[in-house]
């Protein structure tokens, strides 16, 4: 399957059905919490005080319901209508915007005490029009420095996505710098194809190296037996049975006899008789 | 679902709208009343984080005179209970914000403020 970032700007691309698709499959809500609580930890946000947060592509509210559950304050932003429509559906409590975060933020200097993102930022590498202002680099240049803004300071922002090669993560992680960024890219289970996961960590102040870039986790992905899709380990045990040879033959003796038996009540012809042979399982002789 | 604790951190974005562009006025507004959980601590925590006069010129906007024009030294729980309906209780429905520089409007439909620009108001 393509990615799709590169079939249509996300506006388009989750309409209706697919903001509905997107929502209610399982998979996708497992493995978005997932991201989602680790983005928090990644946040590292201190403890026993309710923090507002800014959740930058929230879509549906997959993320904003762990906010939520947590016990955060959240506003969310997003640039697809249906997906928004979605979110309000199912009754989150943040504050949801329809916002093209490539065009920047309004939001007043030092308001959030941190900000997540989860599975978005591919979504600025594509430019849509040839407009100057439609171009990646600028738009993740207003992206960056509005976010940057709009943080107090010491704070951090997590944002995982997708990279398609080490180019997009250098450019995004050159422009952040820019914006007054520090921090960096943290890779959780770098050596899997399937858990490996890019979440860019940026710092908000904290001088001093006080806030030092957290490690990602390693290991063989043991979160994969967890994290995957039900029923696959039936499906799994089915498929050994099979190719262990106990699997049934569907056209044994009785099968071919009652299909002659057919044939001859209709009266097709050239019928082949029954006998002794009819059906043997042959040696296998070579 | 425009709380007037997110509106007092919203300015308007358009290119070269840097001065005057705080607070959005509200135009139309619909507003609905939903009960929220009281949380001291938070509020505590929020409080200097919020532009004062432009909070209550925006719930003066919406027909909420609960709060004083000046911010009290004593937070007592009385007021942070009102501060507590008015940041996080009022929710604005349906309606518009119009940035009182360049008189952007944002429309509110649905609870949800429209804030996209077009190419020419990209900064």
């Amino acid at each position: 399957m393509s990615r799709p970032e590169l079939v249509a700007p996300p506006e388009i691309y989750y309409g209706d059905t697919e903001a509905k698709k997107y929502t209610n499959n399982s998979r996708i809500q497992q493995i978005q919490a997932d991201m989602t609580y680790r983005a928090l930890e990644l946040l590292n946000l201190p403890e026993g005080e309710p923090a507002f947060l800014l959740d930058i592509g929230c879509g549906s509210g997959l993320s904003g319901e762990i906010l939520d559950e947590e016990g955060y304050l959240w506003v969310g932003v997003d640039v697809a209508p249906s997906m928004l429509e979605v979110a309000l559906e199912r009754e989150v409590e943040g504050d949801l915007f329809l916002q093209d975060i490539g065009q920047g933020f309004g939001f007043r200097p030092g308001s959030f005490d941190g900000a997540i993102s989860i599975s978005v930022l591919q979504w600025l590498l594509n430019a849509e029009t040839s407009h100057p202002t439609s171009s990646p680099p600028h738009r993740l240049t207003r992206f960056f420095t509005t976010l940057h803004a709009a943080l107090k300071n010491p704070s951090r922002a997590v944002l995982q996505f997708y990279p398609t090669s080490d180019d997009q993560i250098q450019l995004i992680t050159s422009i952040a710098q820019k914006a007054g960024f520090g921090g960096g890219i943290v890779v959780d289970y770098p050596n899997s194809k399937k858990a490996r996961k890019v979440f860019l960590c940026l710092f908000v102040g904290g001088g001093g190296g006080q806030q030092q870039l957290p490690k990602g986790l390693e290991g063989e992905e043991n979160e994969e037996a967890e994290g995957r899709a039900l029923f696959e380990k039936r499906r799994e045990r089915l498929r050994a049975k099979e190719k262990s040879g106990k699997r049934k033959s569907l056209k044994d003796k009785d099968w071919i006899l009652k299909k002659k038996e057919l044939y001859r009540k209709r009266g097709k012809e050239g019928v082949p008789l029954d006998s002794k042979y009819t059906g043997r399982k042959r040696k296998a002789v070579f | 679902m425009v709380r007037l604790i997110t509106h007092n951190l919203l300015a308007c974005h358009a290119k070269g709208c840097t001065s005057n562009n705080f607070p959005l006025q509200f135009q139309d507004a619909a507003i609905e009343l939903r009960d929220a959980e009281f949380n001291a601590d938070f509020l505590r925590g929020f409080l200097p984080r919020i532009e004062w006069t432009a909070l209550v010129g925006a719930a003066r906007q919406l027909g909420d005179t609960s709060l004083p024009a000046e911010q009290p030294e004593m937070l007592d729980d009385e007021f942070l209970q009102k501060l507590h309906h008015v940041l996080l209780e009022v929710h604005v429905e349906e309606g518009a914000m119009v940035c009182p520089n360049c008189k952007h409007v944002y429309p509110i439909s649905n609870g949800i403020p429209n804030m996209l620009l077009a190419e020419h108001e990209i900064g």
